[in-house]
C-alpha cells in the first residue's frame, strides 16, 4: 500500500542493532561492529540482523560533511594516553571523565591510520622538515602514518590533511561494510521506544521517510544513538539568508540529546557550551592561523589582548595558571576589549605572512598562500565568500574575529552530553559519594557495556558521549568502534531478550505525523498559509526558542550574561515553548523534518537552561555568566552535573556526582600556581 | 550563502526520480521542481529553504552538469565575487574570483585511493569472539595506532 500525506504507510522492521545517524561516530560503530559480526556469524552460526538510518546521504552526512583541513585528535607515538586526558580535562575547566577520554587516547590513532589507508591525504613532513601535501608526499615517498611518517602539526594535538573528502572516504568503508541492503538513507529517527516490561531499556525507535509518506518503526535490541549535537538553539548572528552559516552544521538539531531524554537516560553537564572565536560571519577556522601562521589576535588598536589583560586569569585558580589557558577563558580576555569598545578584534594575518616571507623562497610563499585557502576551502568555503566578497587578501587586509552564537555539543571543544558507562581498566570510581541520584541510576562509572547509557541496550558516541569532549573526527570514529563490540557483546549476551514497545504502532505513528494533522485540520480556516490561530510554523517556533534562549539564557544580546531571575523567566517561556510544540504544523514532508527537529531543540534547550540554573557558579567564563555567582566555587560545584527527565510529567530532576581524577591534573598548571 | 541553479544548465538529472543535488545535501534543501509549478521552471531543481544553506558545496561538487553555483549570503556579504569548484576523481580545482576582479586558482589533492576502491577488511584479522571483552578495536594489532600508555600515569589504579 502506497501511504498518502494524510495516512502514511506504517513500515516495521524488527533488529538486532540499530544504528542512529550517519556521520563519523556511526561510521566507526558500523565498520566495527560489521567484523565482529561476521565474527558471531563465524562461531555461532547466527546472524545479527543490523541496520542504519541516515536522515541524510552518508557520502556527505554529519559535521564532517564539508570536508576538514585538519585531524584535530592525533596522538602519536610520542604522547601518552593520560597528556590527552590532561588536555581535555584543562580545556573544559576540569570536570571531566577522564577513563573516557583517556580510553579515546589510546585508540583513536588506529582510526586515523585506517583513514590514510583508505586515500585520506595527509601531509607529511620530510627529513629537511620540509612539509608536503597529502599526495606529494605520497608520491615522495614518505612514509605512512603507521610506518613511522612523521606528520605535519598545526598544534600539539592536530595534523594537517586534504580533507576535502574525508566524509566521503569515511563513509565508503562504512557503506562497504554495511552492505547498501542494510542502509536506509533520508529517514528521520525522531522518537526512542522503551520496554512494555522495562521502561529502563530500550525496545527500539521510530521516525519518517523525507521523500515519501512512510513512517519507520524499528524494534531493536541494542541502539546506537549517534545524531550529533546542536545548532541554532540560540539566535545566530545573522538572522537573514546567514541564519545558515553557523560554525557548526545547521542540521545538528539535537535529536540526539532530546530523544534520549525522553527515553530516560541520564544527561551530564548539559550546561557547558561552546562559544567559539572564529572568523567573523563566514566562521572560518582559526587554528592554522594561530599554530601553523603564527599569527596574533589583537583589539582595534593592536594590542594582543592574551598578554595585555593575562592578570585576569588569575581569578580562576588553578585554571588559569595553565600553559594553555582553556578556551573560554581566551573567550573570556577577549570579551573585555569588546565590551569596553576597543573592538573589533582582529586576526593579525598581514604581520604573519610578511613574517613568514622574510626566510621564504618564492615558491614557498606561493605554496603557503595555497595552504591558507586550503584551510577554508577544505571545511568553511563561506569565509572564502566573504574574503572574496570584501576584497579580502590575507598578506594586505586582516580579518575580523567574533565569538558566535553558543553551541551545544561532545564531540569538540564542548561536553555535554549522555552520561555512559567507561572503560573498567583505567581506575574509574566504582560507587557514588553524593546523595540525591535517583535511586534506580548506576552507582560509579561503569556498568558493564562501554558507552552504554543508563537505558540498558541504548549506546551513544561522538556528539553523545558528555564530560569528555575533544575528540573532533577522529575520535567520534574510534568511540563508534569502542561501542560497537559493546554492543555485540550486550547482543550475545542477552540471546532471548524480546523487546516489546511500550506504545502501539498507531500511537508511534500519530504522534510523528501530529504536525501534518494540525495542518490538514486547519490549513482552510485561513486564507493566508502562514497565519493561523491553530498552528504555529516551525520556523516561527524556532526564531521564539532563538529569541528565548538569546535573550535570557546568555546568547549574543547579553553578551553571553545571565542571573538567577532571568533563568527564571526562561523556565517559564520554556514551558509554553514546550506546549506549543504540539500545535506546530507541517505542510509538506520537508516542514516535517524542519517540525521535528526543532521538538529537538526545544528539549534540548531546556536541559541547558536547567542546568544552567542548577549549578550556581560560572564554571566557563567567556562562555556564559552567571552574574549572580559570577566565579568558579571549587569547593561546591567541582563535580558533574547530571539530569534525568519524565516523558510522562515533562520535567527535570538535576543532581550532583563526585568528580574525581585518574590522571594528576597538577602537571597542567605553572609550579607557583596554587592547587 | 545559498546556492543557486542556472536554468540553463540543469537538465534534472535527466528526468531520473532524483538529482543528484537532492540526493547529496546534507539538509534536504534542494529539490526538483518537476511541472514548473513552484519556480515557473519545470524539470529544473532549486534550493527550497535558502536560509538554512550551510554553504557545504555538496550539491555544486555533484551536479554532472555544474550548474550549482553559490551567491553568498545576501545580509553579509557585499555581491560580486565567486568561489566555484571543479571536483574530480582525485584533486578538487577552485577558481577564486573578488568583488574587484582579482582572480586566484588553486588545485588540492582529494585523496589518493580511487574513488569505490577501499577494501575495508583486506588484510585485516578476523576477530575471535573471547576478545569481544578486550581493549580495543580489532585492527589494534595491525594498524600501529594503540597507545598504551604509561602505568604510572593512572593515579588511581
Amino acid at each position: 500500500m502506497a501511504g498518502t500525506f494524510d495516512n502514511p504507510e506504517i513500515v516495521q522492521e524488527e533488529l538486532d542493532i540499530l544504528l542512529i545517524g550517519g556521520g563519523m561516530a556511526c561510521c566507526g560503530t558500523a565498520y566495527e561492529m560489521m567484523r565482529w559480526a561476521e565474527a558471531v556469524k563465524a562461531e555461532t552460526g547466527k546472524e545479527l540482523k543490523i541496520k542504519l538510518v541516515d536522515k541524510a546521504a552518508m557520502d556527505r552526512s554529519g559535521a564532517v560533511a564539508q570536508g576538514l583541513s585538519a585531524i584535530n585528535t592525533y596522538i602519536g607515538p610520542e604522547q601518552d594516553p593520560a597528556d590527552y586526558a590532561r588536555m581535555v580535562s584543562n580545556d573544559l575547566m576540569g570536570i571531566t571523565r577522564d577513563d573516557l577520554a583517556y580510553d579515546l587516547g589510546r585508540n583513536v590513532d588506529d582510526s586515523v591510520h585506517l583513514f590514510e589507508e583508505w586515500g585520506l591525504p595527509i601531509w607529511k613532513t620530510d627529513a629537511e622538515g620540509v612539509r608536503h601535501d597529502g599526495a606529494e608526499s605520497q608520491r615522495e615517498g614518505l612514509p605512512a602514518l603507521k610506518d613511522g611518517g612523521k606528520p605535519v602539526r598545526s598544534g600539539k594535538w592536530q595534523i594537517m590533511i586534504n580533507g576535502e573528502s574525508y566524509k566521503w572516504i569515511v563513509a565508503e568503508a562504512a557503506k562497504k561494510a554495511l552492505g547498501l541492503d542494510r542502509i536506509q538513507e533520508r529517514v528521520f529517527i525522531v522518537h526512542l521506544i522503551n520496554d512494555k516490561n522495562d521502561p529502563g531499556r530500550i525496545a527500539g525507535a521510530a521516525g519518517f521517510s523525507v521523500r515519501e509518506n512512510k513512517i519507520y518503526i524499528y524494534k531493536a535490541k541494542a541502539i546506537m544513538l549517534a545524531a550529533g549535537g546542536c545548532v541554532n538553539l540560540f539566535r545566530p548572528r545573522s538572522v537573514g539568508e546567514g541564519t545558515g552559516r553557523a560554525w557548526y552544521p545547521v542540521w545538528n538539531a539535537g535529536s540526539t540529546y532530546a530523544m534520549a531524554a525522553e527515553a530516560g537516560a541520564e544527561l551530564t553537564m548539559m550546561e557547558n557550551r561552546f562559544v567559539p572565536a572564529r572568523f567573523k560571519d563566514g566562521y572560518g577556522p582559526v587554528g592554522a592561523w594561530f599554530l601553523l601562521f603564527k599569527a596574533q589576535a589583537t583589539n582595534a588598536y593592536g594590542e594582543n589582548y592574551m598578554t595585555k589583560n593575562k592578570e585576569m586569569l588569575n581569578d580562576y585558580p588553578p585554571y588559569g595558571q595553565a600553559a594553555v589557558p582553556a578556551s573560554c577563558l581566551r573567550n573570556h580576555l577577549m570579551l573585555k576589549e569588546m565590551k569596553e569598545g576597543r573592538g573589533p578584534i582582529y586576526m593579525d594575518t598581514v604581520t604573519a605572512l610578511a613574517k613568514l616571507r622574510e626566510t621564504l623562497t618564492p615558491k614557498e610563499v606561493k605554496h603557503l598562500e595555497a595552504e591558507a585557502w586550503e584551510d577554508f576551502l577544505d571545511m568553511c568555503i563561506g569565509q572564502c565568500g566573504i574574503w572574496v566578497g570584501e576584497n579580502i587578501e590575507p598578506e594586505k587586509k586582516m580579518s575580523e574575529l567574533m565569538p558566535t552564537e553558543p553551541y551545544l555539543l561532545g564531540s569538540h571543544s564542548g561536553c555535554c552530553g549522555i552520561w555512559v558507562s567507561g572503560p573498567t581498566d583505567v581506575g574509574a570510581p566504582t560507587k557514588e559519594e553524593y546523595d540525591g541520584i535517583p535511586a534506580h541510576l548506576p552507582s560509579g562509572w561503569n556498568w558493564g557495556y562501554r558507552s552504554m547509557t543508563t537505558v540498558k541496550g541504548l549506546f551513544t558516541a561522538g556528539d553523545g558521549v558528555g564530560a569528555s569532549g575533544h575528540k573532533f573526527s577522529s575520535g567520534s570514529h574510534a568511540e563508534g568502534r569502542l561501542a560497537a563490540k559493546a554492543m555485540v557483546k550486550y547482543c550475545l549476551d542477552n540471546p532471548d531478550l524480546k523487546p516489546e514497545f511500550d506504545e502501539t504502532a498507531e500511537q508511534i505513528s500519530e504522534t510523528i505525523y501530529k504536525p501534518v494533522r494540525n495542518f490538514i485540520a486547519h490549513k482552510d480556516y485561513t486564507t493566508a498559509i502562514d497565519v493561523n490561530p491553530n498552528y504555529i510554523t516551525p520556523k516561527m517556533l524556532q526564531m521564539r526558542l532563538q529569541k528565548i534562549m538569546d535573550e535570557y539564557v546568555a546568547g549574543v544580546a547579553t553578551y553571553y550574561n545571565t542571573n538567577d531571575k532571568m533563568l527564571a523567566v526562561a523556565e517559564e517561556k520554556l514551558e509554553m515553548l514546550k506546549e506549543d510544540s504540539q500545535k506546530m504544523r507541517a505542510k509538506d514532508l520537508h516542514e516535517l523534518l524542519r517540525a521535528w527537529e526543532n521538538y529537538h531543540r526545544i528539549l534540548t534547550a531546556e536541559a541547558h537552561m536547567k542546568h544552567i540554573q542548577f549549578r550556581e557558579e560560572s564554571r566557563y567564563p567567556g562562555f556564559y555568566y552567571r552574574t549572580d555567582k559570577n566565579f568558579v566555587d571549587e569547593k561546591n560545584w567541582h563535580c558533574f552535573v547530571n539530569s534525568v527527565y519524565d516523558k510522562k510529567s515533562h520535567q527535570w530532576t538535576c543532581f550532583k556526582r563526585k568528580h574525581v581524577d585518574l590522571v594528576d591534573k597538577s602537571k597542567l598548571f605553572k609550579a607557583a600556581a596554587p592547587h | 550563502m545559498p546556492t543557486f541553479v542556472r536554468t540553463e544548465k540543469c537538465d534534472g538529472c535527466k528526468g531520473q526520480d532524483k538529482t543528484a543535488c537532492m540526493y547529496i545535501c546534507p539538509h534536504n534543501l534542494m529539490k526538483l521542481d518537476k511541472d514548473g509549478s513552484e519556480t515557473g521552471h519545470a524539470m529544473r531543481a532549486f534550493n527550497q529553504e535558502p536560509e538554512q544553506c550551510w554553504e557545504c558545496y555538496s550539491c555544486v561538487k555533484i551536479c554532472p552538469q555544474n550548474a550549482i553555483e553559490v551567491r553568498h549570503y545576501a545580509d553579509i556579504v557585499p555581491l560580486g565575487g565567486s568561489v566555484q569548484p571543479l571536483r574530480g576523481s582525485d584533486s578538487i580545482m577552485w577558481t577564486i574570483k573578488f568583488r574587484n576582479g582579482t582572480l586566484k586558482r588553486f588545485k588540492f589533492p582529494i585523496r589518493t585511493t580511487s574513488e569505490g576502491s577501499i577494501d575495508p577488511y583486506g588484510g585485516k584479522p578476523m576477530p575471535k569472539l573471547a576478545e569481544l571483552g578486550a581493549e580495543g578495536v580489532f585492527t589494534k594489532a595491525v594498524m600501529g595506532g594503540f597507545r598504551a600508555g604509561k602505568p604510572e600515569e593512572l593515579i588511581r589504579k
